[in-house]
């Protein structure tokens, strides 16, 4: 369960590194994650799209238990539903903020970080998590 | 060394982790509370931050301000002595977070706590030569020091990005030149299975610091003819705050010309972070005119020194924030989250 | 197209059964049906189940069961819907026997969860979600149902006590059912003391790892009616899906493949949901029986909470709902659950539901869902009691 398929990884690495999503060329709706087909127009004719990188908390939860393996050693960790511009809500862990401060509606930014590791000797799987807005 | 075409900084970028642990909790922790400290508090990597996360964040924020497309950038360098791989560039991913890739090239540089002055050096040499139009330098540390060491109160994570390119009179500040003093000082290592550093205690002072930082000073305000008191600003790489003061002085400068640069008392000892985040909070609030030195060191050893000449202010509403916005946001760790965070704990 | 029937149920005990294999379990259950249904001959097998392959690294599930029953002429199907296979194997069954592919079908839904470690199995079902952006975030499966917990409290201004109630209804009926995994009685601040595992759910609102299996044998109901006085007819089988990712979702509080699923099964059935005097829900957690319960229309959106705390739900209220203990109280063999909840509704309309007999129960809906509501399975039940 710990190790990770590197091609796997590797493929989604610009649509996370940069929250990459798609945009149909029929009808202009925006998705995320990216697909091949418009859910809406039935398009096969979609491009890369890039979110916006701000949003908002809509609901969010700590993990403290049972926690995937490779995610273990962040217990506690909070998760949340963020909805970002477009109509685009995703689900992202929520860091640099305190299980007390996490709050519905909370604005946050997008930030670059360390996603898991397949242990010492496995690739770090990168990626993005949201964290509260810089004031 | 005086670049044929004037390199300038487009945009630059610091930044510093949110978690911070008071040396104060670390001397609790190991019986030396009341001792004198260098820093206050030291600024701690999250436990899913490493060099290469904190480098695309620095990065980011640089870019933010330049409004230049990524992929016209056709350098990035990033100087590092905690790189996350030993083998596979730091450079590769930060590019892709950035979307500067794939026309780029891309290198990771190691000099110990110069090796973002290095990247500096190297991409201003392409961008002077007419090879990229643009380079990325990137200074950025989450090095480690073995529990109960000295390091530990001075130990800190953090980084700066450097966008640079052609001087214009857009350019924040500008290259005079540069000088670098370099020899083979053993005063402070790693060897590569070692997760811990080594040091040879006080000869890190004198013949290693102090003998490369006041060299390469000295021969770059000679080869420009400068006196200190043609500099408005004097950084020093601050592994402590004594050094840098210290060497400051015996060079001529003031402790008014040294205070803007100091970083270390707020965030500790950023490694390859330090010197160029000292000229974060300099370029910050330095005046159109001013001129600046700045002076890194890396151990094994050498410095490279610079002078740099500031254009403009970052702008009224400049996307990116200022060091010292970040350097605030803060919150603060006990020594087992700080244990924890920092990989000192076997799971 | 023919009228199909229950003929023969059984299932094992739902806990940590270490003495027993996949294989055990799965026998155990067969025999059980066969024996009840008083037959042995087999003409189909199908088998649901959700994590063998990830757990025992087992798969071919089809060819394992043929083996395991000392079968050699037997064709068999397994199929996977997360945690709605149970489900889905029952419906294929349904239709083999309905468009006459065969007359005699074994349906068998089985779980070995204890097999593994909890990390493991809440690893493993985060393959019943998107791997790429769901489970890369590190979320588990009660995390994926607190969120929703959280949405509703807030969005319907609802009190975590009143969804609470779900569980010690569940836990209420699993008392008397001999073959459930948690037989003691709780109350609601027994619920909301029990520890946290993801905010804000607790530990007692969320089913958990649990071995078993369930096995029901279906016919054309006019060969039912010469073995059985009493056959279970299946007036309806449906299944339906809904966006993959959650937060894709126009109302993340709306499971459309239950609704979608429903409205095709009363439409099957030929009857209205006023006629459905008992279900069983998927409650995986008190939040999604809640939610099961409006998306299948029997309450309004945003007053489930409150139908469930001022009792409707109990053996004795206006609809009894997880009668033997649900996924909470009887537990939740992931794939085999589909199954259990076919076996527990055709004892109760054979009137053979002892302790927990509902009064009155001719018609009955089983709802079992697959990952967080992105597959929804809905069966309509008529017993034939005189």
């Amino acid at each position: 369960m710990t190790t990770t398929s590197v091609p796997k990884y590797w493929r989604e690495i610009k649509y996370r590194y940069r929250l990459i999503g798609s945009r149909c060329l029929q009808c202009g709706k925006i998705f995320f994650p990216h697909r091949a087909v418009c859910r809406v127009c039935g398009s096969r004719k979609l491009e890369d799209y890039k979110l916006s990188e701000k949003g908002e908390v809509l609901s969010f939860t700590v993990i403290r238990r049972n926690s995937p393996s490779s995610f273990e050693k962040n217990v506690p960790y909070i998760v949340g539903l963020i909805k970002l511009e477009n109509g685009i809500t995703l689900l992202s862990q929520i860091v640099d903020c305190s299980i007390e401060e996490v709050s519905i509606g909370m604005p946050v930014e997008l930030t670059f970080r360390k996603i898991k590791e397949a242990g010492k000797e496995g690739i770090i799987e990168y990626g993005f998590k949201f964290r509260p807005v810089l004031k | 060394m005086k670049p044929e075409k004037c390199v300038g900084i487009i945009s630059y970028g610091g930044y510093v982790p949110i978690y911070r642990v008071k040396t104060s909790e670390i001397a609790r922790m190991w019986g030396r509370d009341g001792e004198p400290m260098q820093a206050e508090e030291v600024a701690v990597a999250s436990m899913d931050e490493d060099s290469v996360t904190m480098a695309v964040e620095a990065a980011r924020y640089a870019l933010k301000s330049a409004k230049i497309d990524p992929k016209e950038i056709g350098a990035i360098y990033i100087g590092s002595e905690s790189k996350p791989y030993a083998v596979k560039s730091s450079g590769t991913i930060v590019a892709e977070a950035i979307g500067a890739s794939p026309h780029i090239t891309a290198a990771d540089f190691e000099f110990a706590c110069k090796g973002g002055t290095e990247a500096l050096q190297a991409c201003i040499g392409l961008v002077a030569a007419g090879m990229v139009k643009y380079g990325l330098a990137i200074g950025v540390d989450a090095a480690q020091a073995a529990p109960s060491d000295d390091l530990e109160y001075t130990v800190a994570c953090g980084g700066a990005a450097f966008l640079v390119g052609p001087k214009t009179d857009e350019t924040i500040a500008y290259f005079e030149g540069s000088c670098s003093y370099v020899s083979d000082t053993p005063d402070f290592w790693r060897r590569a299975e070692q997760p811990y550093p080594s040091h040879a205690g006080r000869f890190t002072g004198e013949p290693a610091y102090f003998r490369h930082v006041i060299n390469a000073a000295k021969n770059l305000m000679k080869e420009f003819s400068y006196k200190p008191e043609d500099f408005d600003y004097v950084i020093f790489h601050q592994p402590n705050l004594k050094f840098p003061v210290r060497a400051g002085l015996m060079l001529g400068f003031t402790r008014k010309q040294l205070e803007p640069g100091l970083v270390i008392p707020s965030i500790g000892n950023v490694y390859a972070g330090s010197a160029l985040l000292g000229l974060v909070a300099v370029l910050d609030s330095a005046k159109p005119g001013e001129r600046i030195l700045l002076v890194s060191y890396g151990s094994g050893g050498g410095s490279d020194a610079f002078s740099i000449v500031v254009q403009r202010k970052p702008s009224k509403g400049n996307p990116t924030p200022f060091i010292s916005q970040l350097i605030s946001r803060k919150k603060y760790l006990d020594y087992a989250q700080y244990a924890k965070y920092r990989g000192k704990m076997f799971f | 197209m023919r009228r199909v029937a229950v003929v023969g149920v059984g299932c094992t005990r739902v806990g940590e059964l270490w003495d027993k294999s996949l294989k055990d379990l799965i026998v155990e259950s067969t025999l059980k049906a066969l024996d009840d249904a008083g037959i042995e001959k087999i003409d189909t097998i199908y088998v649901g189940n959700a994590l063998s392959q990830i757990l025992q690294r087992q798969g071919n599930l089809g060819s394992l069961t043929v083996d395991v029953l000392g079968l050699e002429e037997t064709p068999a199907i397994s199929l996977e819907a997360a945690d709605a296979s149970g489900g889905l194997a029952f419906h294929e069954a349904v239709k083999a026997v309905k468009f006459g592919w065969a007359d005699f079908v074994l349906v068998v839904g089985v779980e070995k969860m204890s097999d593994a470690s909890s990390s493991e199995v809440a690893e493993a079902l985060m393959t019943f979600e998107d791997q790429d952006y769901v489970a890369f975030t590190g979320i588990n499966q009660a995390g994926l149902h607190a969120l929703l917990l959280r949405l509703y409290m807030e969005k319907f201004r609802v009190k975590h006590e009143e969804i609470a109630m779900f569980a010690v209804n569940a836990h209420k009926n699993a008392a008397n059912n001999s073959y459930a995994q948690f037989r003691s009685l709780i109350n609601v601040e027994d619920v909301l003391k029990s520890p946290i595992i993801a905010d804000p759910l607790r530990l007692l609102e969320y089913s958990t790892i649990a071995d078993g299996s369930a096995a029901v044998i279906l016919c054309p109901l006019e060969e039912a009616k010469k073995i059985k006085k009493n056959p279970v007819e299946v007036l309806a089988s449906t299944i339906a899906t809904d966006r993959f990712f959650l937060f894709e979702r126009v109302d993340m509080l709306t499971f459309n493949s239950t609704r979608k699923a429903v409205k095709k099964a009363l439409e099957e059935a030929k009857i209205s949901l006023q006629d459905i005097n008992l279900v069983e829900v998927h409650d995986a957690s008190t939040i999604l029986g809640v939610l099961s319960l409006e998306d299948l229309g029997f309450v309004e959106k945003g007053k489930g909470a409150s139908f469930v705390a001022e009792g409707h739900i109990s053996l004795d209220g206006t609809l009894p709902t997880n009668t033997f203990g649900g996924l909470k109280g009887r537990g939740n063999p992931v794939g085999a659950t589909g199954v259990y909840q076919i076996v527990e509704m055709v004892w109760q309309l054979r009137g053979e539901a002892g302790k927990n007999q509902v009064g009155n129960a001719k018609v009955g809906l089983t709802h079992n869902l697959g990952g967080t509501g992105s597959y929804a399975t809905v069966n309509i039940l008529k017993g034939n009691l005189t």
